[in-house]
């Protein structure tokens, strides 16, 4: 059954065979071990402890309960409006355009919105920045605007205050400070809007003593300092990485994580289709990748080479030497580094000059220095890097939030003011402005909830949530962006522009003053309108604007940065090290923990390792076996005197003696779905150099006592052994043949061998109509989860929880399944053991893949999964009765079973358990119930409600009309969904040249005939494996 | 023992006598729900070829046009509703020119201080009319003609006759309600023949034992010498005593039992008849039977979505603002209004959440008349609901219903497909319209 000669693991467990996995690779529904589990009524019910007196009484109880339920029905109120407002009508959803602009992230968005609630977060195709793309954290955000967690109003202290009291003492204590002449602080993340800008200045005019301190958790500010001593210029670049034929990035989680993630996945992306999906093109750019922990990025590169990050440095600083022997460039002194691909990479770098792009994530200004000479060297500024078009994602300065905690704690500072900001929380130095901060005379933080800062803050004037707000927000310079209410105030909360400008004693609407402010700056940029007002009123519906759009970018820079000087610096600061080191980052899923009281987001498994609910000390295997540490041990990780305990998590990829760990998590004061999840690693980040360093090399890692399990959802539903599951192959033998690392299995008859689905037992489904398909590219596919959010808003899929997740419960219709892989020979134990320790990665999408033969339907005992004749397979949940046949018989593990009822359930205490929660539910869709089988429907409901719209208006769908919640919310166009019986529809067209090449079905042997195709992953990989097996070996020995 | 016996044997000819008076009743019952069946049946078939149009032209478009914009104040007799009655419209009015300018903007035109537009407007309390600057000049000229022909006797009779047709159409649409009362007919005739067929029985039973106590068997003199008393109480006690008579009472009474059970079960959360109180006592009848006010004037959703939604007040507004003020029951909109309170009206029809249904599916996209499914509202002074709205009621008319692919695009190929396999209709259960995810989601 192998298709190719690689062997695939969905976890190190798989690959060890260990006896836990063997168990439960077996059985789908695992008993799970309920020791831990509180909230179970196995043991009421089903367990062997039941008492037959028991389980009489619960049966009398449930009886007596229905005759009195179904004596008189409920009387149902229809209530309707007042007055209408004339163009929206119940049950029709109502878009508008909008912005995400949260600590720096950006995203052009259209809000769905029914009867006044937005319910689902789309992205807008009319930004050329995002292009209609969305990340996790922009779908997960429409529940965070429902959050039961939030304030409903301003508090002084603990108390409960109104806004004119608010005001009254604000302002009293404001004059104050101004009067005494002692500073006043404004400090917030990230400021991405004009506007806003503007607002803070006007607040200084009034309060001269004020200053603006921007600041982010996870910075950048060292590559803001190099760009300043580089060029002149303290900003961040754009970078165009569809420009780009070969890539190296130096620890840059640039598709998770690093500045402007939803733009570069997007970016990447164009540049690694091939085929019909990329315009027929047959080449795709290399990436190379050095990192200490396996990040998403890492887990798509071409080559990929785990370093320590005492090794970052010298690694940038080699490859500038190597490059530079070969382009003509002074190589620098720095101690020799031997990695993996190094030679390579700058070789490669070499040949594809112009169109090659170095990045890297260090936030130490020398190391970025040699970046940009490194660059400047390729000739990639004006052509993959354009420094004339700054971007605005991440403006915090690192010195001035230094400067800042220094003064807090000399006590020089009279107010400060915390807006989209928790330092104490998320600071390195957090911990020393807790201590200094009730001694500021006036604190007042803008949190919409008592956070860690805000609730050591004196006063707590709650700013909403951004789909209640007015805003604008310029990411790219000459971008500009608006952000416009979808629903009404809910609680009594105050936008954090107008209270500056009620403070500052002006007047405090801030539509108004957005709207002057747009007239004043943006109108005169704009041309072809015939009034201010139609202008703004088109803005508005467009939700961007893009004057910038048309010019060309301008040309390169002249790079004027001192490159000994950067590299002794290198030199003094990286030294090989044999002990422990440390690396942080920041999650792509919950990210700096702004948004950590998600449970979207918490319940998103992590791409690579595919744990949720906790963050964990990452090490690798061979690391672990040094310290005979086995996963979910509990282990202390100590750097600079400061300690926490944390499960390991043995991740493949980790260079060895370093220890990753994810900040964002362990907030104490978040709400209910935050609060004692993983713990808080922000304290052992530093300040170095006056740059926030996430990186330590003296970090020590003893082993504790105890064990605390981590929920992984990697090992649940494996593939039962079968291999064709995914299928790849290498760029050269794809161009030689589009079929290369395709997998075509015969099946042996009296004829010979013949294809699987030439021989059947069934009659097949005709799809006269419609026959709605879905083409997924792997070589796209980054792994994001953004799908998976999407999946979960729209369908209204229910968040079960750590413990759920760890009784294989999960609920998710759509999971991204990660799979690790080597060159070696499945029989080369030695050469798997290597593999292990760096494995390739392949992301693979796997929902409900539509069977035409489906095993599903054919064994449920009730008819509750049928057949539709638009090749649906369709699931009725008021049908089912729970023998959970079809999700044994599934071959490819996607139905999922209600074990609880999760709504209205105090021991799943979600949104689903509150009225504020329940508003994101989309109405269209079913909240189900406990005991039936739910899975993937192909946004069934979207298919329903887009074909009324075309009968509506008499005529045929438009090609591509319907999109799936998964394929419209995905960044870099991974999905493609559509009607294979219309020949003008994109997934025709694509099937039409793929089926004779990339395209394959998961399991096509078992011909069951999926609607779902794939396309094979091809690595842009030179073709000696052998060769390269042999070397890898060599230098790990 | 050969008394008995022969008693037995008696007693066992005249048991096997009512058997077959049972096994005939119940033949007769099943029949008889076949006949319902195909009555059923029938009954959809007019509904089909009900909704043919007659000739189109001007008058036909005027009168949708005064339906759907003017029929809310203006009757085409010569009776006052809000605005003066039409009747005669084109020879009070000074000119046709003068009449579509008044139409489209009567405001500006009492504005320019036309002296007949300020005499109108003065004659009927200054109130102002609507304005229609989407109207055209042949959309105006078509309605008058249909106000023109409408308001003239004959034409009436006419259009009274159109109307008819439709609500025959509509009748013959709602099967099942039809099939209501001959359903009701059927059950009680099966009833009272089960009930007949048991007195019967019982009354034999009766007959058997008194004629063995009256008669006492002459052949055996023992017997004889019992009293009449006696002999009734053995009768009786045998009777008693005969397991197949008490096996036969004992399955009819479980059989009566259980299709009381199943009937029961399967009304569970069935309203059919369900007519609450409502908060405001809004008369459907005045409103849709008397004034012929069009339903998607007020139910403002029904073309477009999955809501046909309640009015809100403002609509109640637009003719309340006028008209009968002073009712005490009007005065509660206007309460609603002033304290910003929305009226809470009793959902009437109440689908379960697991069911999917959208209006503009069956009455734009299918053109069924709302009162397929909601009976004869315009004659109900009090909302209740008619149908059964249970899923057999809904795969019924799916089963029954052709698909209205006239005009609309989107079906031209499935009725290309299904002209080339079937000479039949082309009904909405051809096209999946027996599908579980067609509303089930």
């Amino acid at each position: 059954m192998e298709n190719t000669s690689k062997r695939y693991w969905k976890g190190v467990e798989e690959l060890r065979n260990d006896a836990t996995f063997v168990k439960n690779a077996n059985s789908e529904f695992a008993n799970p071990d309920l020791s831990e589990s509180s909230n179970d009524l196995d043991g009421l019910l089903g367990g062997s402890n039941t008492q037959r007196r028991d389980f009489l009484k619960v049966m009398g109880f449930g009886m007596a309960a229905v005759s009195l339920a179904a004596c008189e029905a409920p009387v149902h109120k229809a209530i309707p409006y007042i007055n209408k407002p004339e163009f929206t009508f119940p049950s029709i959803s109502d878009y508008y355009a909008s912005t995400y602009s949260e600590n720096g992230d950006y995203a052009a968005v259209l809000v769905e919105t029914r009867e006044g609630r937005p319910i689902k977060i789309e992205g807008n195709p009319q930004s050329s920045i995002t292009k209609g793309g969305t990340t996790a954290r922009v779908q997960a955000s429409v529940l965070s605007l429902y959050d039961i967690d939030k304030l409903k109003g301003p508090k002084r202290g603990e108390t409960d205050i109104d806004w004119s009291t608010a005001d009254r003492e604000v302002v009293n204590q404001l004059n104050a400070a101004a009067a005494k002449g002692a500073g006043i602080r404004i400090v917030t993340s990230t400021i991405l809007s004009p506007a806003t800008k503007a607002v803070v200045a006007d607040f200084v005019a009034k309060y001269p003593t004020a200053r603006h301190i921007m600041y982010d958790a996870n910075s950048v500010f060292g590559l803001v300092q190099a760009n300043q001593t580089s060029f002149g210029k303290a900003v961040v670049p754009s970078y165009d990485f569809s420009k780009a034929e070969t890539i190296v990035s130096v620890g840059a989680d640039f598709l998770g994580t690093w500045v402007a993630p939803l733009e570069f996945m997007n970016a990447y992306a164009k540049g690694r289709k091939i085929g019909a999906v990329g315009n027929g093109k047959k080449t795709m750019s290399r990436h190379y990748q050095f990192e200490t922990g396996l990040s998403m990025t890492g887990a798509n590169a071409d080559y990929r080479t785990p370093i320590k990050p005492s090794q970052e440095g010298l690694v940038v600083a080699a490859l500038y030497n190597k490059v530079a022997a070969k382009l003509g460039g002074t190589a620098v002194g720095t101690p020799s580094v031997t990695v993996e691909h190094l030679d390579k990479a700058a070789a490669d770098l070499a040949k594809s000059r112009g169109k090659a792009l170095v990045v890297s994530g260090s936030n130490d200004p020398n190391v970025q220095v040699i970046v940009n000479a490194l660059n400047n060297l390729l000739g990639s500024y004006g052509s993959t890097i354009d420094i004339n078009t700054p971007v605005n994602y991440r403006q915090g300065n690192d010195q001035q939030m230094n400067a800042f905690i220094n003064e807090a704690k000399a006590g020089q500072v009279g107010a400060v003011l915390f807006f989209g900001a928790n330092p104490v929380y998320d600071h390195p130095r957090g911990a020393e402005l807790a201590e200094a901060l009730p001694k500021i005379a006036l604190s007042v933080s803008f949190a919409d909830r008592a956070d860690e800062t805000a609730s050591l803050s004196k006063f707590i004037t709650p700013a909403p949530h951004y789909l209640e707000c007015w805003n604008d927000a310029e990411p790219k310079q000459g971008y500009y962006s608006l952000t416009q209410p979808a629903i009404t105030l809910i609680f009594k909360t105050r936008q954090f522009q107008s209270s500056l400008l009620t403070w500052a004693g002006k007047p405090a609407d801030y539509q108004v003053y957005l709207k002057n402010f747009w007239r004043t700056t943006r109108y005169p940029q704009a041309t072809g309108f015939s009034s201010f007002e139609a202008f703004w009123v088109q803005s508005l519906n467009d939700g961007v604007f893009e004057p910038n759009k048309a010019a060309a970018a301008t040309g390169g820079a002249s790079f004027a940065g001192n490159v000994a000087q950067a590299a002794a610096g290198i030199a003094q600061r990286y030294k090989p090290t044999t002990g422990m080191e440390l690396s942080l980052y920041e999650s792509v899923g919950v990210g700096t923990g702004a948004f950590a009281n998600n449970p979207w987001l918490q319940e998103l498994p992590d791409p690579v390792s595919k744990a949720c609910w906790d963050n964990y000390a990452a090490l690798s295997q061979k690391t672990a076996n040094d310290m005979k540490l086995a996963q979910n041990d509990l282990v202390t990780v100590t750097v600079n005197g400061k300690s926490v305990e944390l499960p390991v998590l043995i991740q493949p990829g980790q260079a060895d003696n370093t220890v990753s760990i994810a900040v964002g998590y362990g907030r104490e004061k978040a709400g209910k779905s935050a609060n004692g999840v993983g713990k808080n690693a922000y304290p052992f980040a530093s300040v170095t150099n006056g740059t926030v360093n996430f990186a330590s090399f003296t970090a020590t890692v003893a082993k504790a006592s105890g064990r605390h399990e981590i929920a992984q959802t990697q090992t649940h539903d494996t593939v039962m052994g079968r291999r064709a599951v995914l299928q790849e192959s290498k760029l050269a033998s794809y161009q030689k043949n589009p079929k290369a690392g395709r997998y075509e299995p015969k099946v042996q008859t009296s004829v010979g061998p013949t294809d699987p689905t030439d021989i059947t037992l069934w009659n097949g489904y005709g799809k006269p109509n419609h026959s709605w398909g879905m083409v997924i590219d792997l070589n796209s596919c980054v792994g994001c989860g953004t799908c998976v959010v999407a999946c979960n808003a729209e369908n209204n899929i229910q968040v079960v929880g750590r413990q759920e997740v760890l009784n294989r419960r999960e609920m998710h219709w759509m999971r991204i399944d990660r799979y690790y892989s080597s060159d070696a020979e499945a029989e080369d134990f030695s050469g798997l053991e290597v593999a292990s320790a760096n494995p390739e990665i392949t992301f693979q999408p796997m929902l409900c893949q539509h069977c035409s033969n489906a095993p599903c339907e054919t064994v449920c005992p009730v008819l509750a999964t049928t057949h539709s004749t638009e090749g649906l397979n369709q699931m009725t949940y008021n049908r089912c009765v729970g023998t959970r046949y079809c999700a044994n018989n599934c071959p490819y593990k996607v139905r999922r079973f209600n074990w609880f009822k999760y709504h209205d359930n105090d021991n799943y205490d979600y949104h689903f358990n509150n009225d504020l929660g329940k508003m994101v539910i989309n109405p269209d869709v079913t909240v189900r119930s406990r005991g039936v089988i739910e899975k993937c429907s192909f946004c069934v409901q979207r298919i329903q409600e887009t074909k009324l719209t075309a009968k509506k208006e008499r005529r045929r769908l438009a090609p591509d009309e319907v999109q799936t919640a998964c394929s419209q919310a995905c960044p870099t166009d991974a999905i493609t969904f559509g009607d294979m019986n219309n020949p003008e529809s994109t997934i025709s067209k694509i099937l039409v040249e793929e089926l004779e090449g990339r395209a394959f079905h998961v399991l096509e042997e078992i011909n069951v005939r999926p609607q779902i195709s794939y396309l094979t992953k091809i690595r842009n990989k030179d073709e000696e494996a052998k060769h390269n097996e042999n070397a890898r070996q060599e230098t790990n020995a | 023992m050969l008394i008995n016996s022969k008693n037995i044997v008696h007693k066992m000819s005249r048991f096997y006598k009512l058997c077959v008076a049972i096994v005939l009743s119940l033949t007769l019952l099943v029949s008889s729900s076949q006949v319902k069946a195909q009555d059923a049946a029938a009954g959809g078939a007019p509904a089909a070829d009900a909704a043919a149009p007659a000739g189109g032209g001007d008058v036909e478009k005027g009168k949708s046009l005064f339906t759907n914009n003017c029929a809310q104040c203006h009757a085409v007799t010569a009776e006052k509703v809000v605005g003066p009655g039409l009747k005669g419209i084109e020879e009070r009015a000074p000119s046709k020119d003068w009449l579509h300018k008044w139409i489209r903007n009567s405001s500006a035109l009492i504005a320019s201080g036309d002296a007949y537009a300020n005499q109108v407007f003065n004659a009927n309390g200054k109130v102002q009319m609507s304005s229609f600057p989407n109207l055209s000049d042949a959309d105006i000229d078509g309605i008058l003609a249909y106000v023109d022909q409408a308001s003239k006797p004959a034409a009436v009779a006419s259009v009274a006759g159109a109307d008819n047709t439709k609500n025959a159409g509509g009748a013959g649409g709602a099967g099942p309600s039809t099939g209501g009362p001959s359903e009701l007919f059927t059950f009680v005739l099966v009833a009272l023949l089960i009930v007949m067929l048991l007195v019967l029985g019982v009354l034999l039973a009766i007959v058997t034992i008194l004629s063995k106590a009256v008669t006492p068997a002459t052949a055996d003199g023992t017997l004889a010498a019992s009293s009449f008393g006696q002999r009734l109480k053995t009768g009786l006690s045998d009777a008693f005593n005969n397991p197949t008579l008490r096996s036969i009472v004992i399955w009819l009474f479980l059989l009566v039992v259980t299709k009381a059970t199943i009937d029961g079960a399967y009304s569970v959360g069935v309203q059919q008849g369900y007519a609450p109180k409502q908060p405001i006592a809004y008369s459907h009848k005045l409103h849709a039977g008397q004034y012929k006010i069009d339903c998607n004037y007020c139910h403002t959703g029904a073309q477009k979505g999955k809501s046909a939604t309640i009015p809100s007040a403002n609509i109640c507004m637009n003719c309340h603002g006028v008209i009968k003020k002073e009712s005490p029951e009007i005065q509660k909109i206007y309460t609603a209004i002033e304290k910003n309170q929305p009226i809470e009206w009793v959902r009437v029809h109440n689908l379960p959440d697991l069911a999917y249904f959208n209006h503009a599916q069956h009455v734009n996209v299918g053109n069924v008349a709302c009162q397929t499914c909601h009976g004869e509202i315009e004659k109900m002074e009090v909302v209740e609901q008619r149908s059964s709205l249970t899923m057999g009621w809904c795969i019924d008319c799916h089963r029954r219903t052709e698909v209205n692919t006239k005009d609309n695009a989107y079906y031209d190929k499935l009725v290309a497909l299904h002209k080339k396999e079937s000479k039949d209709a082309l009904k909405v259960a051809n096209i999946g319209g027996l599908e579980c995810s067609k509303c089930h989601y």
